[in-house]
């Protein structure tokens, strides 16, 4: 409580109080009233936040900002709040994205914009909870918790087969994370009656196996928010079909929930175990970095080309998790951050195009740059920081993860690489497709250019897009700490026999 | 001492027997068809218990009418939840009742009648004083649910209910005697101590247990002695649906608790192994076969056999751990249920029947607040967090696996995720989907009050469980100490 007041649970329960204030001004005659208190809401979010970055040690590794409470003493739950230098990064990446969200929905949301602004005000409160629940019961029910939201979302604002994507999303992560509760349960039990996720880390196990088993229903857990593949299919559907700012939130926000659960969990609860499964889990990264990506150049759907990019990117923070060193590690950690800018600025160029053409689809556009120079030029530069480019915060995750690879195995830096081929074939092929060429129709030749409210969104991502790209130590610099004490937490063994 | 200080942990059912005297009396000289004054009392002589119960609870266990009755802290406790959810359903049923004809004096007293039952089998002892409760709980029920006797799908399914149950007693009788045959009593803890000594003839117990544990199955429709469930729910006009699938959950938890848990602790191996068949059979035919419903009534009939099967988790790891769990179960069903069929009945109009999935729809754009509470309910049976059928769900899956029955534990959370989808469809239909009708919702002060405080309470014992899952282990507890 360094500043005067607790700032995690600010960081939490700040949004989702504006959000039921949101939900409160009722029905769409106060539209303009919801989006006002929103974005004073999302804004107010975010400032709260920016202690913890200026506050933090980086220095030491442990849990910070930590707040501990009784909540449920029956079975040994507090209320148990902290972030290290891993998790203070996406607490900030969240609650950076809520304003932007908010804007980017102001116009477009037109009907139940209370409810739509309420839901991804509580959702961004919910997912800072993930991020800094320090038991893992609390961990659980903010994990959960968040589905309720992001089923709306997608339900109520999204495309033509929205239903069906909302409840493949429901469904599908809600096995993954029944089967972790099982695993915790377990965790429990082991520990003769604590949810800590600290003393998680510290606990032995009894045996090789068991830590299998664990890290299995973990990996269901995580593996589906990712998304992994096999477990991936979700996530193509729920983007498509999710109006512009679900599809930003998830893939900017929501695929790091997955990434941070191997982090906080899987990895330093079942050291071990992900020693032993590190090959498959390499496997399941390369083939997403690379058949997904092949899958990616396929695609006539922007968002859907988009989503499988994610999925090609995840590949890759998964990849440098499983390579155990540190410039896997930190790679992945940036490539995470990166990702997030990068595709939810996409996200939010494909948006700018459909509300004004309603079509997603390639073939619809050619020639945009004639109609829409300044648009142009933005979604060039997020379209090159999705390849990769150098100077881009893209380049920087991709190659450290790559330089990890090479260290680990050569064959897995030379897969993991040509990403940087295909990454740029697919999106550069798509942009010069929408953006290039002859105007080819009147949709097109009837195009406006973005206004401020966009520009506004736009310079914003662009500062992180290449603040990040040219000077990433001040990221690097607040996790080096954490993550060097997690690879030598990874190291030692942790069965008993 | 004198006699009738004696008495005293047998106050509330003496006062609620008079009651319900006084107020079938009192009733024939109200001529108004509104029964207000009927109804006050009614309320009144529930309160009036709840009163009773709380001024005269004792710690410890005490035991009168020759060790038949018993008063301790589970009784207590489950009896008052018990006036709370049959006041609530009160509320809820009055309006829809009133605009069908059926808010009748009848109708209350045979409401206070089932409640006496339930509290007499809630505090019995002896196998003698549970039948009683039982079919004293039973007999009303039946009543109830061919109240409404012009209309032959609830003659039906009263008819169903009243063979199947009847038939139930009766397995439950024979098991009985059996138990009283191999042990020589009728006595709740008697019975314990003789097989604790192991003279009892062993085939017979087991024969007998086998007996008793089918009856039980039946009264708390656990697959596969659930065919009655969905006939009864959907027949019966949704008020007497909405009691039989609240209250009598909770007495049919003591049931089990008297029966099983204090008679026959020293076979749990043996009833153990049968509850979990059970257990697993009700999630799987509950979740699996309530998403094919379309009737909502009929859905949330599955869903109870899911539920049940969720809630005999518990009862099977044979923990003091386990039973609070389960007790902290069946209360949070109580009020999801209440919550559930409350819904249904504040959309349902004078010749009109909300009890079709479709009537759901669109109901976001006419109520968003009762949509919003539906979605807390909802979710809530889903057992997802932060509300509390969550807790429900974790604490008798905690049980679970303290003992050991982790592939247990593992089915059983594969099989709310088959039940989640049900859920999530009306939800979907609330929100995703536009409404069939744009009727004005005629909603009454009174219930929608209640359903507000109801979905709330989904939603803040979610967020803060600690408390009723800590009353629910002590009183479990306490009643186990002997």
């Amino acid at each position: 409580m360094i500043f005067g007041y607790p700032l995690l649970s600010a960081a939490v329960w700040l949004p989702i109080l504006f959000g039921l204030l949101v939900l409160a001004t009722g029905n769409d005659r106060n539209a303009k009233m919801a989006r006002t208190i929103a974005l004073v809401g999302a804004i107010l979010s975010f400032l709260v936040t920016i202690p913890l970055y200026t506050g933090f040690d980086r220095m030491t590794s442990d849990m910070q900002f930590v707040e501990m409470k009784d909540w449920i003493a029956r079975f040994n739950i507090h209320y148990h709040l902290g972030v290290d230098g891993i998790s203070v990064l996406f607490v900030l990446l969240n609650s950076f994205f809520t304003p932007l969200v908010v804007i980017a929905g102001w116009k477009v949301i037109e009907k139940r914009v209370a409810q739509y602004m309420a839901a991804f005000l509580i959702m961004s409160g919910l997912v800072n909870g993930v991020f800094v629940a320090l038991d893992a019961m609390l961990f659980y029910v903010f994990w959960e918790a968040m589905l309720i939201p992001m089923f709306i979302i997608i339900g109520v604002w999204g495309g033509p087969n929205r239903v069906y994507a909302a409840l493949k999303f429901f469904l599908y992560t809600l096995l993954g994370s029944l089967l972790m509760l099982v695993a915790l349960l377990y965790l429990y039990h082991q520990s003769g009656g604590s949810f800590e996720i600290l003393d998680f880390h510290r606990m032995a196990m009894p045996s090789l196996s068991a830590q299998i088993l664990v890290f299995i229903a973990f990996f269901m857990a995580f593996s589906v928010k990712v998304p992994m593949v096999p477990v991936h299919t979700w996530l193509p559907d729920a983007h498509v079909e999710a109006p512009t700012g679900g599809s930003v939130v998830l893939a900017a926000i929501m695929l790091k929930v997955g990434a941070y659960g191997f982090i906080r969990f899987s990895l330093p609860i079942t050291p071990d175990a992900s020693h032993y499964l590190a090959p498959v889990m390499i496997t399941l990264s390369l083939i997403a970095v690379v058949y997904i990506g092949l899958v990616a150049l396929t695609q006539s759907d922007m968002k859907k080309l988009v989503a499988y990019s994610s999925i090609s990117h995840m590949g890759f923070v998964t990849l440098g998790f499983f390579i155990f060193n540190a410039y896997g590690m930190e790679g992945a950690l940036l490539q995470m951050i990166s990702h997030g800018f990068v595709a939810g600025a996409l996200f939010l160029c494909i948006g700018v195009l459909y509300d004004r053409v309603h079509s997603r689809q390639i073939v619809d556009y050619g020639g945009v740059a004639k109609k829409m120079p300044i648009f142009a030029a933005f979604f060039m530069l997020f379209a090159m920081a999705n390849s990769g480019l150098p100077g881009t915060s893209g380049f920087v995750g991709e190659f450290m993860v790559i330089m990890g690879a090479v260290k680990a195995n050569f064959w897995y830096a030379f897969l993991a690489a040509s990403t940087l081929i295909f990454g740029a074939a697919y999106t550069l092929w798509m942009y010069k497709r929408v953006i290039f060429g002859a105007i080819t129709n009147d949709h097109v030749a009837h195009l406006r250019d973005i206004g401020n409210r966009e520009k506004l969104v736009f310079v914003f991502l662009t500062v992180a897009v290449l603040g990040m790209g040219l000077y990433p130590l001040p990221f690097a610099d607040i996790m080096h700490t954490t993550v060097n004490d997690l690879l030598v937490h990874l190291a030692t063994p942790k069965v008993l026999n | 001492m004198n006699l009738l200080s004696s008495l005293s942990p047998a106050y509330a059912e003496i006062f609620l027997l008079v009651m319900v005297c006084a107020i079938l009396i009192t009733d024939l000289f109200i001529v108004n068809h509104t029964k207000t004054i009927t109804y006050l009392l009614v309320q009144l002589s529930l309160l009036g218990c709840s009163l009773i119960t709380v001024s005269t609870h004792e710690d410890g266990i005490v035991h009168i009418f020759h060790h038949m009755f018993v008063d301790d802290l589970m009784s207590d406790v489950l009896k008052l939840l018990t006036y709370l959810s049959v006041s609530m359903m009160l509320v809820y049923s009055r309006s829809y009742l009133m605009a069908r004809g059926l808010f009748t004096g009848e109708f209350l007293a045979l409401v206070l009648f089932a409640t006496l039952g339930m509290m007499v089998m809630i505090s019995a002892s002896n196998f003698i004083s549970l039948y009683l409760g039982l079919e004293l709980l039973a007999l009303s029920l039946y009543t109830l649910v061919a109240l409404q006797r012009d209309s032959a799908i609830a003659t039906e399914s009263a008819m169903k209910y009243f063979i199947l149950g009847a038939m139930a007693s009766g397995f439950l009788l024979y098991g009985m005697s059996m138990l009283y045959g191999a042990t020589g009593s009728l006595d709740v803890n008697r019975i314990a101590e003789v097989i604790h000594q192991g003279t009892a003839n062993k085939p017979l117990l087991v024969f007998g247990l086998a007996f008793i544990v089918a009856g039980l199955a039946f009264k708390l429709g656990a697959v596969p002695f659930h065919m009655w469930v969905p006939d009864v729910y959907q027949g019966a006009p949704t008020a007497m649906t909405m009691f039989i699938g609240s209250a009598p959950k909770l007495a049919a938890f003591a049931f089990v608790m008297r029966l099983l848990v204090e008679a026959l602790q020293p076979l749990m191996i043996d009833w153990s192994g049968m509850l979990m068949i059970l257990s697993v059979l009700s999630m799987a035919v509950g979740n699996i076969t309530a998403i094919a419903q379309t009737n909502l009534k009929r859905m949330f009939a599955y869903s109870t056999i899911a539920h049940m099967g969720f809630l005999l988790i518990g009862v099977l790891s044979g923990t003091v751990e386990g039973y609070g769990s389960s007790m902290f179960y069946a209360v949070v069903y109580v009020l999801m249920s209440l919550g559930g069929f409350g819904m249904i009945m504040l959309l349902s109009r004078e010749g009109f029947e909300a009890d079709n999935l479709n009537d759901f729809k669109g109901l976001n754009q006419r109520s968003p607040w009762l949509a919003f509470m539906m979605l807390l309910l909802m979710f809530s049976m889903a057992g997802v967090p932060p509300t509390v059928g969550f807790y429900a769900k974790f604490s008798v899956l905690n049980a679970a696996v303290q003992t050991g029955h982790l592939p247990l534990v593992v089915m059983a959370v594969l099989f709310s995720l088959i039940g989640a989808f049900y859920y999530l469809r009306i939800v979907k239909l609330m929100y995703f989907d536009a409404p069939e009708s744009h009727e004005k919702l005629y909603i009454q002060p009174d219930s929608s009050l209640l359903i507000s405080i109801n979905g709330l309470a989904v939603l803040a014992l979610g967020l803060l469980p600690n408390t009723l899952m800590s009353v629910c282990a002590v009183s479990v507890q306490q009643s186990l100490l002997h």
